[in-house]
This record gives structure tokens, sequence and C-alpha cells, in this order.
């Protein structure tokens, strides 16, 4: 079943094309890498897939659901990890938590466990995320999706910021999402270990994903 | 040398070529109504100057209604567009809508001001005031001044156009919304007003006078009729090139993928 | 059934906001840390400014007061603001997939809560200082919770409008003050009433501020939505 149908995809940003005619087809279970230098649009990209952005031109859809008419439905049903970590600073790891899987109307109950499958020592779970280092901020943001079960994974940079521990966690979860159903679309500016994860590797220049580069 | 009347005449086929349709604001509808316009305002200045009695009271004073209660009208009415306008943006997205409001925000500011100045100079011969601050009309057209001054404002804060669109409609909703409450608030905390109640109704006027406002007002619809065209016009102009542009970004960008 | 449900939900998502943005705020104590000394600089300041001449204190009291509570707004709020802005916070409360009036009425209530806080250190504060007596309580406390519902309705609803612009602390004071002069007036004539100032009839004021409140209420609840999409 297809989870991303993306059809001459445009997006502008600012009267900017960051996106300039896209087509992609994400199959449930597929881990799709999205490689292409800085300011290609990758980004842009999966901000789209999440239905944060409005499509200017072309037409969509995600798990089912219209990018044009149906954009909350998508958004309710995906997990996103962009360059930011959506935290509030001020509150705790497990406070983040809480308040996201109270506003999802997920399980608080899962919160404890992704913390600790993300590696977070449980000392610095009462800890404001702002004294956090920003590897550690990285692993409570992706215990935020891990908390959401998504049937989609958005996941720019997967493993920015985090060291080789962190790098394997984020992979295993990666894993394990797609073996359940998910689709993965990760983005990266190099090839490098995301590569040996993604059962497809796309490349994205100049907005546009360049012809003849799937594998 | 080329004429600058051929070199204006050239960059305007150039610009028409490059939209796929006219770059004028101006169109022959226009052009009639503007100069019927200005020649009805002639009109109005001779017979609201000169022709017109001075009042028993007021004297000479009395001649601004001519150019104040027809621009306080407009301006209220300008708002009225706005405010529909930033509805209908928000509710449909129509641009049409969101340049229309945008455009009758921009006259609003005008009329509004000229509103204020008028009643300002009429005050002080008359109330021996410049500003009175319990004449509920003068006090809301003021607050009506601030809104739309601030519409303009996010407006002019730039940015993605939808963007800017959504944030001015909000304003522009907001505003009119608000500005019955102003007036009904200032009319309670005032409650003793010096305007004018209704000079309109009242018999005093004499018949030119009345027919001098009469025609005032009909001089100022088309006024300000001719202002929202062109005013309408250059911002569907500024959309289209948008539109226009979008095709030769998306080549642009797509080509920075050969490089 | 369903009705009772939305309800609950909405309710619940408001009820979640708030309480985050509440307690960041007492984390940070940013925008009180703010509000409660220049509300009482305020009030030290306009002594000085009125020569300390106590029927015009007195006299002058509710105007002063509801001015400082309308500048506390514009502080509140735009922390309000901050809150979601740093560090993409705002896409949390899109992707959750909550009601965006519930977002708002969450956000709206924080902010009500903090201004509440003001008023209850500055009516104190006037009759400490001003010698103002309090005539009427509940006319007092009514116009309080009508008014304040009102400044934060219209002030988050105006803070969303300017959320992520650069220049969005000079803007917002532009877009706030004008529309809250109904409050303004109406609180001060009301309190002029409440003190027994000026003889007049406060409670016709607090039906003008309660209808200010819902007006701007519901508008907010209705297009905050579009604002947080497209913005």
């Amino acid at each position: 079943m297809t989870a991303v149908d993306l059809r001459g995809a445009v997006v502008l940003l600012g009267g900017f094309p960051a996106l300039a005619g896209v087509d992609l087809s994400v199959e449930r279970g597929d881990i799709v890498l999205v490689r292409g230098p800085n300011g290609a649009g990758k980004s842009t990209l999966l901000h789209l897939c999440a239905g944060l952005l409005r499509l200017s031109k072309g037409n969509g859809d995600v798990l089912g659901c219209d990018l044009g008419a149906d954009r909350a439905a998508v958004r309710r049903r995906v997990g996103l990890l962009g360059h930011d970590t959506a935290l509030y600073g001020e509150l705790s790891a497990a406070e983040n938590l809480q308040v996201w899987a109270r506003a999802s109307r997920v399980g608080e109950t899962d919160v404890p466990g992704a913390l600790e499958r993300l590696g977070l020592p449980p000392r610095l779970r009462d800890v404001p995320t702002d004294r956090l280092s920003a590897g550690q901020r990285r692993r409570v943001a992706l215990a935020a999706i891990v908390v959401r079960r998504p049937e989609l994974w958005l996941l720019d940079e997967p493993h920015a910021g985090l060291d080789s521990s962190g790098r394997q966690i984020v992979d295993s979860i990666v894993e394990a999402a797609a073996a359940a159903g998910a689709a993965v679309v990760l983005a990266s500016h190099e090839s490098g270990p995301a590569g040996d994860l993604a059962t497809r590797t796309v490349t994205m220049a100049g907005g546009a994903l360049s012809e003849g580069m799937a594998q | 040398m080329t004429p600058p009347e051929s070199e204006g005449a050239a960059s305007e086929t150039l610009i028409a070529s490059y939209l796929g349709g006219p770059a004028r604001t101006g169109s022959r509808f226009t052009f009639w109504l503007g100069l019927a316009t200005l020649i009805g305002l002639a009109g109005v200045a001779a017979l609201g100057l000169l022709a017109a009695p001075a009042d028993d009271v007021q004297g000479d004073a009395v001649r601004i209604i001519f150019v104040h209660v027809p621009a306080a009208l407009g301006a209220y009415t300008a708002l009225g567009v706005t405010a529909v306008g930033s509805v209908m943006w928000l509710w449909r997205r129509s641009v049409w809508w969101d340049v229309t409001a945008h455009a009758g925000a921009e006259i609003g500011v005008l009329l509004c001001g000229l509103t204020l100045v008028t009643g300002m100079l009429w005050g002080r011969p008359t109330w021996g005031t410049y500003w009175e601050w319990g004449d509920v009309r003068l006090v809301t057209a003021l607050i009506l001044f601030l809104v739309m001054v601030g519409y303009l404002s996010v407006r002019a804060l730039g940015g993605d156009a939808d963007s800017v669109a959504t944030r001015a409609a909000v304003v522009g909703l907001v505003g009119g919304i608000n500005i019955p409450i102003v007036n009904r608030s200032v009319n309670w905390w005032a409650n003793r007003t010096l305007h004018q109640q209704s000079s309109l109704t009242d018999g005093k006027l004499a018949d030119l006078t009345l027919f001098t406002l009469f025609l005032a007002f009909v001089m100022a619809a088309m006024a300000i009729l001719w202002m929202m065209v062109h005013r309408f016009r250059i911002g569907w102009l500024e959309r289209q090139l948008q539109a226009r542009d979008l095709d030769e970004a998306l080549a642009a960008r797509r080509a920075e993928a050969a490089r | 059934m369903t009705a009772w449900r939305e309800l609950s939900r909405f309710t619940g998502d408001a009820v979640l906001v708030a309480s985050k943005d509440l307690r960041i705020e007492w984390r940070a104590r940013t925008a009180l840390g703010q509000m409660l000394p220049f509300a009482v600089l305020v009030l030290v300041l306009f002594g000085f400014a009125l020569d300390a001449n106590r029927p015009t204190l007195r006299l002058a009291t509710p105007g002063l007061l509801w001015m400082t509570v309308l500048f506390a707004t514009v502080v509140a709020v735009q922390r309000s603001v901050a809150v979601e802005s740093a560090d993409g916070a705002r896409r949390m409360l899109l992707l959750s997939g909550m009601a965006p009036a519930a977002a708002f009425a969450g956000k709206a209530a924080a902010v009500a809560v903090q201004l509440l806080v003001v008023e209850a250190l500055l009516v104190p504060g006037v009759v400490l200082l001003y010698d103002a007596d309090i005539e009427s309580v509940p006319l007092v406390v009514a116009t309080c919770v009508a008014a304040t519902v009102g400044l934060a309705a219209a002030g988050s609803l105006l803070g969303a409008v300017v959320a992520g612009v650069r220049a969005h602390q000079t803007v917002l004071p532009i877009l706030l003050l004008p529309v809250s002069a109904p409050v303004l007036i109406a609180a001060t004539r009301a309190f002029a009433d409440g003190f027994g100032t000026v003889a007049v009839d406060g409670w016709p004021w607090v039906a003008l501020l309660a209808g200010f409140a819902a007006v701007n209420a519901v508008v907010g609840a209705v297009v905050y939505g579009p604002l947080l999409e497209d913005t």
C-alpha cells in the first residue's frame, strides 16, 4: 500500500520554489533515503509529507489523505524529526513527552519506555530539556515519535548530533518501524551510514528528484 | 534619441507581453470615470465655496461638510470592504478579495485621515477646540484610523504572499468586528456629544447646500471607485507578476541540479 | 453524546495547553518577572508624576490601573508567542491534531491567569498607595474577569498574527492597543463606580466588557486554525 504519493509537487516558500516538481512514491515498509546537497529541498519535502505545507502546484496523497484538502488528517498520523527538536526548553523530557502524548491522544504509559529505548539516562528525564546536550535533546525528540507510533516516519538528518550508540538505536528503531509496516523517509546530505539502512535511495537537487538515480 | 513617450510605450508593451495581459491600471472606463469625477469635483468646489450660502451659526465653516461627511462615509465603506474581503480570503482563499481588501484599507486610511483633519479644522472655529473627547464620531474615527494603519503595517511585514494575506485578513476581521464595540463604548463614555446630530434631516440646511452635499456624495463615490479600480489592478498585476515569475523560478530552480 | 465527547476533548486540550504554558512561565518567570515589578513601578511613578496629590490620584486610579494592565497584556502575549516560536515548538500544536480552537483557548487562558495575578497585585496596591476605597467588591471582581478574558482573547489572537515575524515586538502593540480601547474605557468606568470616585452605574460597562470578550473569543477560535497553518 502506498504511504506517500506525490505528483509534480511544487511548494513555494516566500515565493521561492523550494520544491520544483517532485514525483515520489513510498510504499509501506519502505525505508527511503533522500540524499542531496544543502538547499536541495529535502527538509521542505519532509514538511510537505507531514502536512505542514501547502502545495502550490501538483497534487499528492499521504496515508490515503489528500494533501490539498485533508492535511489535518495527515498531521495526526505522521512523526517528524526536523532540524529543530520542537521541545519546550523549560519542560523536562518526561513532561514534554507527556504533553505530546496527551495532545496526540496516545498513552502516557509509553513515555518512560520510549525514553529508555532512546537511551536517555533516568537522571536526565526530569531535567529541563534546554539543559540537555544537543544529542540528548535529539534523543528526546525521537522518543516523542516513538510514543506516537506513526504510520509514516519523516526523519531529517536522523544521525545528526548522535554518538555511535545513538545512531545504532535510531537504526534499530527505524528498522523495527518499517518491519511493523510503517513507511520511513530519511533525509541526509550524505549517503553515509544511513545508506545501509535504506531500502531505496533517491537523489535530490534543485528542488526535484534526479531522474534515474533510484536504485 | 528616442522620445520618452515612446520609450514608456515600449516598456508597456514589453510588460504586457510578459504578463500576457494589459499592464495598465487604467481602461477606457476609468478614463471617462476619472474625467467625469474631476469635472464633478470642480462643480462641487464651485458650488460649495461660492454658491452655497454660509450658515447662520457656523458661518463659512459649514462648507467643510462637503468634504468631511462624504470622506467619513467613504472611510466606513472602505473598512466594510476590507472586513468582507478579509472574511472571503479566510473562508474561500479568494485572491480577488484579498487584493480588494488591501485596496480598501489603503483608501480607507486616506479617507479616514481626511475625515479627522477636516473634522478638527471644523471643530476649531465651531467648538473652539481642535479635538473634542466628548465627540463619539471623531474618537471612533481615530481608533478606526489606528486599526487600519495597523492593518497596513502587517501588510508591509513582507514574506510569503499567502501568509501575509492571512495575517492581514485576521487584523481586518478583528478591526471590522470591534469598531462597532468601540463606537458603543465611546458613545456611552462621552454621552454628551457635541457633534452635529444630523444636519441632513433637521431641515435647517438650505436647498442649495443640500444639493451640493448630494453632488459631493456622488462625486466622492465616483472618486473612491476610480481609486479602488486602480489600486485593485496594481495589486492584481503584482500577483500576476508573481505567478508569471513562478515558471521562470521553477526552471531556474530545476537548473540548479545540472550544476 | 458525541457533542459531549467533543466538548470534553476540547476542554481537555485547552487545559493541557494552558497548564503547559503556565508551567513554563512558572519555571522561567519571564513575563511575571517583568510584569509585577513594572506594575508596582507604574504605581509609584504616577504618584510622583501627579505630585502625590491625593484627590487627583484617587480620580486617576481606575485609568492608571487599566493602562498598566493593558501594557502587561502586551508583555504576556509576547512571551506566550515566544514560547511556541522557540525551537519550532509551535509544530507540536499543529502535528498533535488537536482542534486549533482548543489551542487558542488554552493559550488565551494562560495569558488570562497571568493578567489576573497582575490585577491581584494592582488592586490592593492602589488601595494602599492611593487611598482608594473599594465600595463594591462584586463589581470590581466581575470587571477584572470580563476585561481580562477580553484582553487575553484579543491579545492571543493578534499575537498569533505576528508570530514568526521579525518585527513582532513592535507590531503587536500597534495592533492590540487600538482594538483594546473599549476595554480601557469600560473597565475604567466600571472601576470608577466600584471605587466610588464617579457616580456612574458600573454594571452596563461590565456587560460591554463581556460582549467584547465573547466576540473576540469566538473570532479567535474560528481563525486560529488558518493562522497556525499559514504562518
